[in-house]
């Protein structure tokens, strides 16, 4: 019976969860349209219902409609599987996120899929995996511009996940905690106890690893599409490349949702009188107000070169990703005394 | 909310990878019943700009990628070993704080002997 209960609670749960979350992938590739369109002073999609709205869901069905052509000389098996093995880990890494204050829901409690004390650490270890198939679908598809473009991208991914992972550890020094639920609670009260006031160098550290973990302009190097085609999916068509698309977006969407959790208070609202609008609201606002800076700086800033993406990971930000936490430490170690 | 009896906290995660798995697979096999599928030699040809490909694509790659790729391996467990820390810092006190000084002063010896040799430039 218990059990019984957990699973119906888990799958209510996720079905919440991945339905926002497959639903935002949609209209973030609306957004990212729309906004680009603006900023350069055009209209963007028009056509497909009012105001362009409906073009999403037409750009999914398009794609699933099309023909699946896997190349000759490909390893068939590793090709057909790589879009998955990039899903998988860019959708359950949201099974931690803590997306409400705690309700109850089928006689538990709910707020979160799974409140795992190594919440940071489990979506670290997911975030890694897809890597996995980025460089196997560079690898299988035996085609010049797949191998480049698959390198690049693990050499990129793992450089940038250094300065990711260590710009956490100043948070973790503030929250003495590992689950992202508690590292929430550990910001309630106005956003004067948010981390990014004590953190401000981490979040911003975070902030750029963030773009280059999740290949974004200016750090796209591994799909720059002027010189490499499309990088690791150039093989790719009808569902498995939008099983790409949809992964880089999920994937986009767990940074700044991890965030929008770290630095900026998670659900918590900005202020006491505020509390009133539920908790999930906040999250959103807050997620999507990162991802309209991820579109903006796609906007904005010309492609790097990559020599000079790999001489910033290594050379700029994990220098002051470790001062910070050396600083960080010193600061919380006074404070307590 | 976090109990110490970790499989019954892992059964939601493990229900959502089954659940994701089955997304990604159902809806490839779906497509299958709904969209073309005429391959010739021609369109299964990997794409080198519309002339047939020259020579296998799997040819030596330079030897960066390896040390990057070791040198991330040395960071990365670097990294982890920090979060435990990080997480107990409070409880241990000046001898947590010490101890990380000297742990991260190791690192940045073997980081600027990298620097050092050259194995952070790229060009």
């Amino acid at each position: 019976m218990e059990l019984a209960m957990t699973v119906g609670l888990a799958v209510f749960q996720i079905a919440i969860v991945m339905g926002v979350v497959l639903l935002s992938v949609a209209y973030m590739t609306y957004a990212e349209r729309k906004v680009l369109s603006f900023m350069q002073d055009r209209l963007g999609p028009m056509e497909v219902g009012p105001y362009g709205l409906l073009q999403p869901i037409a750009d999914g069905l398009k794609l699933f409609f099309k023909e699946d052509i896997i190349p000759s000389s490909a390893n068939k098996l590793i090709f057909a599987i790589a879009p998955i093995i990039c899903l998988v880990p860019a959708l359950i890494g949201f099974a931690v996120m803590p997306y409400n204050e705690t309700y109850a829901a089928f006689g538990g409690e709910a707020g979160v899929i799974s409140d795992l004390n190594v919440g940071l650490l489990y979506i670290l270890a997911f975030a890694s995996v897809g890597t996995y198939g980025v460089i196997l679908a560079g690898w299988s598809s035996n085609s010049k511009y797949a191998m480049l473009g698959g390198l690049r991208c693990g050499a990129q991914i793992i450089s940038y996940e250094l300065a990711l992972g260590l710009s956490i550890v100043g948070v973790l020094l503030l929250s003495g905690s590992l689950s992202l639920r508690e590292i929430t609670m550990a910001q309630d009260g106005g956003f004067w106890h948010w981390n990014i006031l004590l953190q401000p160098v981490a979040f911003v550290t975070y902030v750029i690893s963030a773009v280059a973990e999740t290949n974004r302009l200016p750090f796209d190097m591994p799909e720059a599409e002027s010189e490499l085609v499309a990088g690791f999916f150039t093989e790719y068509t009808g569902m498995r490349f939008a099983f790409f698309f949809l992964a880089e977006y999920a994937n986009m969407i767990l940074v700044c949702c991890l965030a929008s959790v770290l630095f900026l208070g998670g659900y918590e609202a900005p202020m006491e009188f505020l509390n009133f609008i539920p908790g999930f609201i906040w999250l959103a606002i807050k997620t999507w107000a990162l991802l309209f800076f991820f579109i903006w700086i796609r906007g904005t800033f010309p492609r790097v070169r990559f020599d000079q993406l790999m001489k910033f990971g290594w050379k700029v930000l994990i220098p002051i990703t470790l001062a910070n936490i050396l600083f960080t430490a010193l600061g919380v170690y006074i404070y307590n005394n | 909310m976090t109990t110490d009896f970790i499989p019954s906290n892992y059964l939601p995660v493990l229900i959502f990878f089954m659940i994701a798995a089955a997304f990604g697979f159902v809806t490839i096999i779906m497509g299958k019943l709904v969209r073309p599928q005429n391959p010739y030699r021609e369109k299964a040809l990997p794409y080198e700009c519309g002339a047939p490909p020259i020579s296998d694509a799997r040819q030596p790659f330079p030897m960066r990628y390896y040390i990057i790729a070791m040198l991330f391996v040395l960071f990365d467990i670097e990294a982890v070993f920090m979060y435990p820390w990080a997480v107990v810092f409070n409880d241990i006190g000046i001898y947590g704080l010490v101890e990380m000084g000297l742990f991260i002063l190791v690192l940045v010896v073997g980081y600027v002997y990298a620097w050092g040799k050259g194995a952070l430039e790229w060009d």
